[in-house]
């Protein structure tokens, strides 16, 4: 393995991208992201790896340069903070409907409208669910570490080339903003040549011209690209990631994610200490979303507790998973306040295992 | 210098009968059909094919691209 | 001389582009997109460069341009173009890449888009078709209106008082430093159509010299918008569009060629 660092959450997904051998990353500062930019413009990545590394005029522009980019074949990246984010939800629609591979990154603050520079949980919805217009989804990881945030970067990619799908790396102001050391691989080579069918880099002779587009005003033709949308998200179960932590005999359970599952770890060694069943499930993947692990701990555990930086967004697909077989509580601060270990065992007391 | 002799071919199908080009003919070669194509438009004819001096002009004001120029020396 | 003898492959001075796919163009008769198509596509053709061409597509009445051009194309959102031209050519600096936009798309929605491509300085050809007004919604109120100039928005004509002025757009862009070439045209006349087709060729050719953005504004008709045959809107264009939207290069090789002062107050 290669060289091992203290750095910052954004400053590792920076270099991570240099090493994975992105080719161009676009974006725009806002808090607490801004490093990301920062970070690449200091590295020189022109001279690194030939990576382009853009400033655009808006999130918008810089969401835009991606689709353009991305449709050439090349492996893009852009990364921004809610507010930005939302910004972006036009052009991430049309990269879904399009079909390409990017990698977006939302560093979380606190909402809703231009809210705080604190961390937060409350873009979950916008995240797994499309976040702009139409049915499709995005590929959604939660790191919940410096490493995370690294390893995300290559594995985000992956996973957006394999099903020709944007991959977003769901963060928070917390991860990003905190240093932790943070190993990383060797340098991958910046592919420059590839076969790839469908990329608009000039039609040749031996190829029919290729069209990146979303847009099929015949209602069949738009019916079937939405079937086949959604039988790609379907296949995309494939590749759900999770972690548990003190689950085997656990008669409780917590879920939570990124920054959360942090948090709630140290709880559940608190818990664990005065005797109390506690476990930990820690979806990595946001989508697809390990729903049949869920509902195979619903029938292992009394109760569960979605512990969530908002006011309660993971907890419907949580519910949906458990479908009503056992009771399922959500506890979280909304708006860039951040729990302590303490507020969730008292949570825990009070809902969790309040009629027990 | 000699005489220039035209002939413009008309893809009457694509033709949307726009008269654009009938306006541009230097020559007043051209005139509209009393024929419509099938999709309803009176498409572009040579009325008076003497006239025609294969200037393109009607060709390359068409927006449709529909017309095919030929010229000799008479 | 019988037509017969005149009509024969030798004898071919001017024929449909085969850069232009089959495709039927949904423009409205008359409407001046169908020639700035076939004259960019004749370009890349004469040019052979068609194996090296993106083009971006905008939203608007051209949104279905890559059913047209037999080139490799990319559908942009609504006024976007010039950042996805910025994101294919940052990544394939020897490819050409213009986009191709109306005045609602360029001048309004992606005004932004607009102006920090062309300061970026960004190696594009930014195709500009100004017909003051928005013709596939149906007619409404563009940002280059002409003040008076009814629309379905404007029903009572566009005053300046509450609706604002219309944008002369390639005059603003012309002042910034990331423009190489920068010219207003038209197409609704032979001479016009030649002298356009010159400046799609410049458009191109100044890629290959990274002088930055080549801005081709085309004045042009929108006949069903205007509620005139297409003849009448290409007149009413001459008399109404012109004045203050005057044809004629703005900026060569970097270097601003008109009093502007003049045609801005």
């Amino acid at each position: 393995m290669g060289e091992l660092r203290l750095m910052k959450g954004n400053e590792a997904i920076a270099e991570a991208a240099i090493l994975a051998g992105v080719d161009a990353y676009f974006g725009y500062p806002i808090t607490p992201q801004s490093e990301v930019l920062e970070y690449l413009t200091l590295q020189r990545p022109e001279e690194r790896t030939g990576m382009v590394v853009l400033q655009a005029e808006s999130e918008i522009a810089a969401i835009n340069m991606v689709y353009g980019a991305a449709g050439t074949g090349k492996k893009v990246m852009t990364s921004s903070s809610s507010p930005g984010i939302s910004l972006k939800q036009e052009g991430i629609s049309y990269i879904a409907g399009a079909e390409l591979p990017c990698l977006i990154v939302n560093v979380v603050r606190g909402g809703p409208g231009l809210g705080t520079i604190q961390p937060s949980q409350a873009d979950y919805f916008q995240s797994t669910k499309g976040g702009g217009h139409g049915d499709y989804r995005l590929i959604v990881l939660a790191p919940a570490s410096v490493q995370e945030m690294a390893d995300f970067v290559d594995k985000g990619l992956e996973l957006a080339f394999k099903y020709r799908n944007p991959a977003l790396i769901l963060s928070d102001g917390l991860i990003g903003q905190m240093m932790e050391k943070v190993e990383f691989p060797e340098q991958k080579e910046r592919v420059t040549s590839f076969d790839q069918s469908w990329v608009t880099t000039g039609k040749t002779k031996e190829r029919e011209r290729n069209i990146i587009t979303s847009l099929n005003l015949d209602p069949e033709k738009q019916y079937q690209h939405n079937l086949k949308l959604q039988e790609k998200y379907r296949r995309m179960k494939e590749d759900i990631m999770y972690e548990t932590f003190d689950c085997d005999d656990a008669e409780f359970l917590l879920v939570a994610y990124g920054s959360s599952a942090r948090i709630c770890q140290k709880a559940v060694d608190e818990a664990r200490s005065s005797g109390k069943k506690l476990g930990l499930l820690r979806p990595i993947t946001l989508f697809p979303f390990p729903e049949e692990v869920i509902a195979k701990f619903a029938r292992q555990v009394k109760g569960i507790l979605s512990v969530e930086l908002n006011a309660g967004q993971m907890v419907e697909d949580v519910k949906l998973a458990v479908n009503g077989r056992i009771p399922v509580y959500h506890y979280g601060t909304p708006g860039g306040k951040i729990f302590t270990p303490d507020d969730i065992l008292k949570a825990i007391d009070e809902k969790l295992m309040g009629g027990y | 210098m000699a005489k220039m002799r035209g002939a413009i071919v008309v893809d009457t199908e694509r033709c949307k009968g726009c008269e654009v080009c009938l306006v541009n003919c230097p020559s007043d070669t051209i005139g509209m059909s009393k024929e419509v194509n099938g999709k309803g438009y009176h498409y572009a004819f040579m009325k008076d094919p003497e006239s025609c001096t294969g200037c393109a002009n009607c060709a390359i004001v068409c927006p449709d691209g529909v017309i095919t120029v030929y010229r000799v020396k008479a | 001389m019988d037509i017969k003898e005149i009509i024969k492959p030798e004898n071919l001075v001017h024929k449909r582009t085969p850069l232009m796919t089959d495709a039927n163009l949904s423009y409205c008769p008359g409407c001046g997109h169908g020639t700035v198509h076939h004259l960019i596509m004749e370009v890349v053709e004469e040019l052979d460069i068609q194996q090296d061409t993106i083009g971006i597509a905008p939203v608007g009445c051209s949104v279905l341009a890559y059913d047209f051009m037999d080139i490799d194309m990319t559908q942009a959102a609504h006024g976007r173009a010039p950042a996805v031209a910025t994101g294919i050519k940052r990544l394939w600096p020897e490819k050409y890449v213009f986009t191709y936009q109306g005045d609602g798309d360029l001048a309004a929605i992606g005004t932004a888009e607009t102006i920090h491509a062309c300061n970026r300085g960004e190696n594009i050809a930014i195709f500009f078709i100004n017909n003051g007004i928005y013709g596939m919604t149906g007619g409404q109120m563009a940002p280059t209106t002409l003040e008076g100039m009814k629309s379905s928005t404007t029903p009572y004509g566009r005053d300046y008082k509450t609706m604002g002025h219309p944008i002369k757009i390639t005059e603003l862009v012309a002042q910034l430093p990331g423009t190489s070439f920068v010219t207003r045209q038209a197409v609704h006349k032979p001479g016009n159509v030649r002298k356009t087709k010159k400046a799609i060729r410049k458009a191109f050719e100044v890629q290959k010299e990274k002088m930055g953005v080549a801005f081709i504004e085309i004045v042009s008709n929108c006949n069903s918008g205007w509620k005139m045959t297409p003849n009448d809107s290409n007149k009413w264009m001459e008399e109404n569009m012109f004045p203050f939207y005057p044809l004629g290069d703005i900026k060569v090789e970097g270097k601003i060629v008109k009093d502007l002062m003049k045609d801005l107050v």
